[in-house]
């Protein structure tokens, strides 16, 4: 199972039932594929930055799901056949999500282990460049 | 009076991404991707945004999802 975003934007000549019932479609197709539904992000109508298909304004969903590609392969199908959709994406975000979760931890580690470095003492007689990064100097214990 | 340094502009460019630990960049954050829009709507080169390498990559990625959902415009005017 794999965590995907699928987004798509409705067209704003539907009232908000038929977009609930709209979503509501969506999440039973997921579900009944043994996938799971995370969250639902209704945005609500938001202006477009360009026009699609002449329209000006969408509603915007986002949907976050565990599922695996032929889930997210149906839903796209979909999509493409429902006439009020417009503009759809869809992205594995798992990946992603993991490295950053990584990239924070190691990030806590590194300001845990070694504290702030002191301000560099730069001697003014010196015409050279002081070096760009603090990791360059060796840490100074200081008991 | 020491001589001027060569380089005197010390402006340490930081990368914004850096400094407030995002990890991730979000499409869905149109306000976030705006400040490396400039009027016309291209992607802000790093050399001027001061953006790293890493972040520069995850930004223009998030930057092209945002105009394919309409949250960013392709050309501005």
């Amino acid at each position: 199972m794999r965590t995907y975003e699928v987004a798509f934007i409705a067209v704003p000549t539907l009232t908000p039932e038929e977009l609930d019932a709209f979503i509501a479609q969506m999440q039973s197709v997921i579900e009944g594929r043994n996938g799971r539904v995370v969250k639902v992000d209704n945005w609500g109508k938001k202006s477009l930055a360009y026009k699609i298909k002449k329209f000006r304004d969408g509603y915007y969903v986002i949907l976050t799901i565990e599922a695996d590609g032929a889930i997210v392969a149906e839903l796209e199908r979909r999509f493409r056949v429902a006439d009020h959709v417009i503009r759809f994406l869809s992205i594995r975000i798992d990946e992603d999500l993991k490295r950053a979760e990584k990239m924070k931890i190691a990030r806590q580690r590194k300001a845990g282990s070694k504290p702030a470095p002191a301000a560099l003492q730069i001697d003014e007689s010196e015409d050279v460049m002081p070096p760009a990064t603090p990791l360059d100097q060796p840490t100074i214990e200081r008991s | 009076m020491p001589a001027p340094k060569r380089f005197s502009v010390k402006r340490k460019r930081v990368c914004k991404f850096c400094a407030e630990k995002i990890n991730y960049i979000d499409f869905k954050d149109g306000k976030l991707l705006s400040h490396f829009i400039p009027e016309r709507g291209k992607i802000l080169p790093r050399r001027i945004s001061g953006v790293c390498s890493v972040h520069q990559r995850q930004l223009s990625e998030a930057i092209k999802r945002a105009r394919h959902m309409a949250i960013l415009p392709f050309v501005a005017d």
